[in-house]
């Protein structure tokens, strides 16, 4: 059985949300605190969502130094599988997993709806149980969201094809506005270069429950394995 | 115990250095002359300026109902379901399988109205808190809000200043927003409404209250340290706001929603381990109250050490730390042997807990500086010996002839014109614009979200769910306070039930002008009259709540506006029902009597400038068929989509269905025919008048003859009034010989953009409060 590790900070308030999610896929599901410094033997590890340490300083600026983020570096590093949702992803750009940053969003306010996006690439850890250029309904709820990153970066991101998630341009009949933060490129998720780092601000594990009218999200925790697809 | 040995015990001295208590002082504190002179004879001696702070604070209306516990003891609150009544931090609902849920409402009108971001965002705090230290986990909060007229820029400030708020609090402490009203006239601007509720769930078996006991435990501060912010908060709340009140800026306290999270995941530790005897929010009055009324609730003393109490700053003395409010603080009761596993929970929550004190047998409440007692005050007389006042109520001449009177001026806009002028007026308009800044979906549990006539959330692990709601029309309540008072509780149940959900209870938030008015007492004892027989009648108890007095600027009284807060529950979750209609072809149906009452109706208000006329009467019996029906054709799902008929008369609710949810691709159209519905009823009064009891629903046409059926069998009224239409169709209607038509999609974009297009102005302040 999967081990998956559900990082909590103080703040954390998606981690309930994310271990159920796995849990419904068949996976051996549990917390980890953020003073640990040992991951349990997790073949996976989930950074949740919300407002670690307040969002104080910056959004994911403090839980970076959390001492199980050194084993979370370790097990990336190794390899292994990481998804960081909203204020995981946050964490995840503070810790340098991932490139670039997320900053306050272009509109100003906190954001809570629904968005459209796409998964223009398959080939990761969390979305290889979906069809390249699958649609997905999915909930944003952030008020940090506007990812950027140095043009270079941005390139390459394109270039290597590791934007995992883009927000549905507005032309393509999205009854929602493009793009609710102003993210470059219309960037919603990124992953590194072997695919095993993911970082997303839409939040699939809302979405895995069809009694709640919504399962578009349940793909990102079925694709979970152990091993990571290659490219 | 003879008098001697009373004496002895409230014995206290002056703190050093503090001022002499003074008849001026006593004013100050705003003690009359028959309270001060009560407390005199209670203590036999002059109080000290610490006692005179604490009987200030426990004597004020928002912590004494000094003027409103008679009017409060008139509500229903038992029944079968009833677990914990009025009286404790929340109250308290039983559910299938082991459940409970925990909920409750109150107000922060004051501190929002002179600093909206900090005011409403403390608001949510506090409710969480309330709702936490029973040992439910908040699953779900709503608000209620109330402000001027969105034109005026201090309006558009307070409004999104509270609306961030609200949002920043609870987004940060991870409960979904299901659902909120806002509403908008003259009467707010010089005092907002924000009205807070917090719903949580709980075991049954893991209830606990907060009930100080044991003589010897120890008494525990957890959470923030004590800092000078928000003394006397609760005396604030308790006066009417004037050009003064900028200057109690400092009064209001500051939010820090991340010690919210680590104090409500400690909390719920402790209660379910049953590490504590007792817990509660140091909220209105904090250290004071929380302490005065866990030891008058369990029949004990406690003895405080106020220089144990952890502080911001040096040299606090034991009155301020008495009255401060800064925030996130808990007060808890436990026995001695479990303080170090109480404070090794409270570490890994990164949080202290310190003990500042104890639970005694004498019966006084007694507070010590070292060394010195400061305050000796027999405990169960300072809670429940202040005052009680009986206020002479008398109607106003002018609310009787506004009811008495009809419109004189003549219609701004053709009836056909006026549905788009209706659904760009922000009270009736999509909330969209605010409730897109609160987080709804975190907890993954969020079946309908906020936009419909009620939200709904499922239960984890279990088949149920619960629908909640907050509503009152305020200016009903205005017009007739008794039937207004009905119609607040009866909207809420048709919102409750048009969602399949039966309802069950009610928490209350009933905000009212300056209650030493005979007219603003006439309209909070009519009012809670028209609730009490409504919540009679609907068999849904008041489980507890909030009195706000003093709604009063320089610029008048605000409408009366008893909020009320509604549970229900949905035995089957995918029992659900929409609010907007589904699918073209399906049927549409009027459910309820249509007799044309404008009376106090949005279409007389904004198309004809006229508050006014008899308000439409609540037939409660009516009401409650209704309901049943509705949950009845729920659980036989012959309901496509549900959706009240209120604020806006059928027509709005007719085109509310039509528009879509905010995330609908396209609105739909519909053709409707009322040329045989209500004959003999004047075409504005069929359109836009406001009756009571009334819901627009549709049906799949296989299910329309089984739904006329139970409307028969139910005893509910049922008019056949057309079908759905095509995607971004028209909206066609057929009444009083004339024939109507708008683009549905044009009806949508007025209803979804009334707001934000008031709110791009470039004097709203996106950055307010940070």
């Amino acid at each position: 059985m999967l081990n998956v590790a559900v990082v909590r900070f103080p703040g954390s308030n998606c981690d309930g949300d994310a271990l159920r999610a796995a849990e419904q896929v068949g996976a051996n599901a549990y917390f980890v605190w953020h003073r640990d410094t040992g991951l349990d033997g997790a073949d996976i590890v989930l950074l949740p969502g919300g407002f670690s340490y307040g969002d104080y300083l910056r959004a994911g600026a403090i839980a970076r130094f959390s001492p199980i983020m050194q084993a979370v570096q370790r097990h990336a590093a190794a390899g292994g599988p990481v998804l960081g949702i909203c204020n995981g992803f946050q964490i995840l750009c503070e810790a340098h997993l991932l490139p670039g940053a997320l900053l306050r969003n272009a509109g100003l306010t906190f954001v809570s709806k629904p968005v459209d996006v796409v998964v223009e690439q398959t080939a990761t850890a969390f979305t290889s149980a979906y069809e390249p250029g699958a649609r997905l309904r999915l909930p944003v709820a952030h008020g940090d969201g506007r990812y950027v990153a140095a043009p270079d970066t941005l390139r390459l991101l394109e270039a290597e094809g590791r934007v995992v998630l883009r927000y549905v341009p507005s032309s393509e009949g999205s009854p929602f506005q493009p793009n609710p933060n102003g993210s470059a490129n219309h960037i919603a998720g990124i992953a590194n270069g072997l695919g095993n780092v993911v970082g997303i601000m839409p939040h699939p594990e809302r979405a895995a429950d069809s009694m709640l009218g919504a399962g578009d999200g349940l793909g990102f925790f079925t694709s979970m394995d152990a091993k990571v697809p290659s490219p | 115990m003879t008098s001697s040995a009373v004496a002895g015990a409230t014995d206290a001295s002056p703190f050093p250095g503090e001022r002499e208590v003074t008849p001026e002082l006593v004013r100050e504190h705003n003690l009359n002359e028959l309270e001060y002179g009560r407390i005199v004879e209670m203590l036999g001696r002059v109080p000290t300026l610490t006692e005179l702070g604490i009987f200030s604070a426990l004597w004020s209306e928002h912590c004494s109902y000094k003027h409103s516990k008679p009017v409060l003891r008139t509500f229903p609150t038992t029944g079968s379901r009833v677990v914990q009544g009025p009286g404790e931090n929340a109250g308290v609902l039983r559910l299938p399988e082991g459940w409970a849920v925990a909920f409750k409402i109150e107000s922060h009108n004051h501190p929002s109205a002179v600093e909206p971001y900090q005011g409403a965002a403390t608001g949510v705090g506090g409710i969480l808190r309330d709702v936490f230290t029973m040992g439910a986990r908040p699953v779900a909060v709503l608000n209620s809000l109330r402000f001027g007229p969105l034109d005026l820029p201090r309006n558009r400030y307070l409004f999104a200043g509270v609306v961030r708020g609200v949002g920043d609090y609870g987004n940060c402490v991870g409960i979904p927003t299901l659902g909120g009203e806002v509403g908008f006239a003259p009467g707010y601007t010089g005092n907002p409404l924000v009205n807070a509720m917090c719903v949580g769930l709980l075991r049954e078996a893991d209830l606990i209250r907060a009930a100080a006991q044991g003589g010897g435990n120890i008494l525990l501060c957890v959470g923030a340290r004590t800092g000078r912010d928000g003394i006397h908060g609760a005396s604030f709340a308790s006066e009417e706001l004037s050009e003064k009140s900028e200057a109690r800026r400092p009064q209001v306290q500051v939010g820090d929603p991340f010690t919210e999270k680590l104090l409500l995941e400690a909390s719920l530790e402790l209660i379910t381990s049953g590490m504590i005897v007792a817990i509660q929010d140091m909220g209105a009055a904090g250290l004071t109250s929380s302490s005065a009324e866990m030891a008058a609730r369990g029949g004990v003393g406690v003895e405080i050490d106020t220089a144990l109490v952890p502080t911001r700053e040096e040299g606090m003395t034991p009155y301020e730390i008495l009255l401060s409010e800064s925030q996130e603080r808990m007060l808890l009761v436990a026995e001695p042997e479990r303080i170090s596993e109480i404070q090794a929970v409270c570490a890994r929550w990164e949080l202290t807990a310190t003990a500042i004190g104890r639970v005694t047998d004498d019966g006084i409440y007694r507070v010590r500086h070292q060394g010195v007692v400061v305050a000796a005050i027999p405990g169960q007389r300072l809670v429940d010996d202040c005052p009680i006042y009986h206020p002479a109520a008398r109607e106003d001449d002018a609310a009787r002839a506004r009811r008495a009177a009809v419109p004189s001026r003549a219609p701004k806009v053709d009836l056909g014109d006026a549905l788009e002028l209706l659904l760009d007026t922000p009270a009736i308009a999509s909330k969209r614009w605010v409730y897109e800044q609160y987080d709804s979906t975190v907890q993954a549990s969020t079946v309908i979200g906020p936009g419909g006539d009620a939200g709904v959330l499922r239960v984890p692990g279990t088949g149920f769910g619960l629908a909640v709601t907050v509503d009152c029309n305020s200016r009903l309540v205005a017009l007739d306070p008794y039937e207004g008072g009905k119609a607040a509780v009866a909207e809420a149940a048709r919102n409750i039930a048009c969602t399949g959900a039966l309802p069950l209870g009610v928490t209350d938030c009933l905000n009212f002008g300056n209650p030493e008015k005979p007219e603003v007492f006439y309209q909070f004892r009519e009012a809670c009259r028209g609730i009490a027989d409504a919540c009679r009648a609907f068999d849904t108890p008041v489980t507890g709540g909030n009195v706000s007095f003093y709604n009063e600027s320089p610029t008048g009284a605000i409408d009366p506006t008893p909020t009320i807060g509604m549970i229900g529950l949905l035995e089957r979750v995918e029992h659900r029902v929409p609010s907007h209609f589904a699918a073209p072809g399906d049927e549409i149906l009027i459910l309820g009597e249509t007799t044309g009452a404008l009376g106090g109706s949005a279409y007389w208000t904004e198309i004809r400038d006229f508050v006014g006329g008899p308000v439409p009467g609540v037939d409660l019996e009516a009401e409650r068929r209704l309901q049943r029906l509705l949950v009845a054709a729920a659980e036989q799902r012959l309901l496509r989509s549900a959706h009240d008929c209120a604020e806006g008369g059928l027509l709005v609710a007719i085109a509310e269905a039509a528009v879509g949810s905010a995330y609908a691709r396209e609105p739909v159209g519909a053709a409707i025919d009322l040329e045989a519905c209500s004959v003999g009823v004047a075409l504005e009064g069929l359109l836009y008048g406001e009756d009571q009891a009334r819901a627009v629903v549709s049906a799949a046409p296989e299910s329309v003859e089984a739904l006329v059926g139970l409307c028969r069998t139910q005893g509910v009224p049922v008019f056949r009034a057309g079908h759905v239409g095509a995607a971004s169709g028209m909206l066609e209607l057929k009444a009083g010989g004339r024939l109507f038509s708008w683009g549905s999609r044009t009806l949508r974009q007025t209803y979804f953009e009334a707001i934000p297009r008031r709110m791009q102005h470039p004097d709203v302040d996106r950055s307010a409060g940070e």
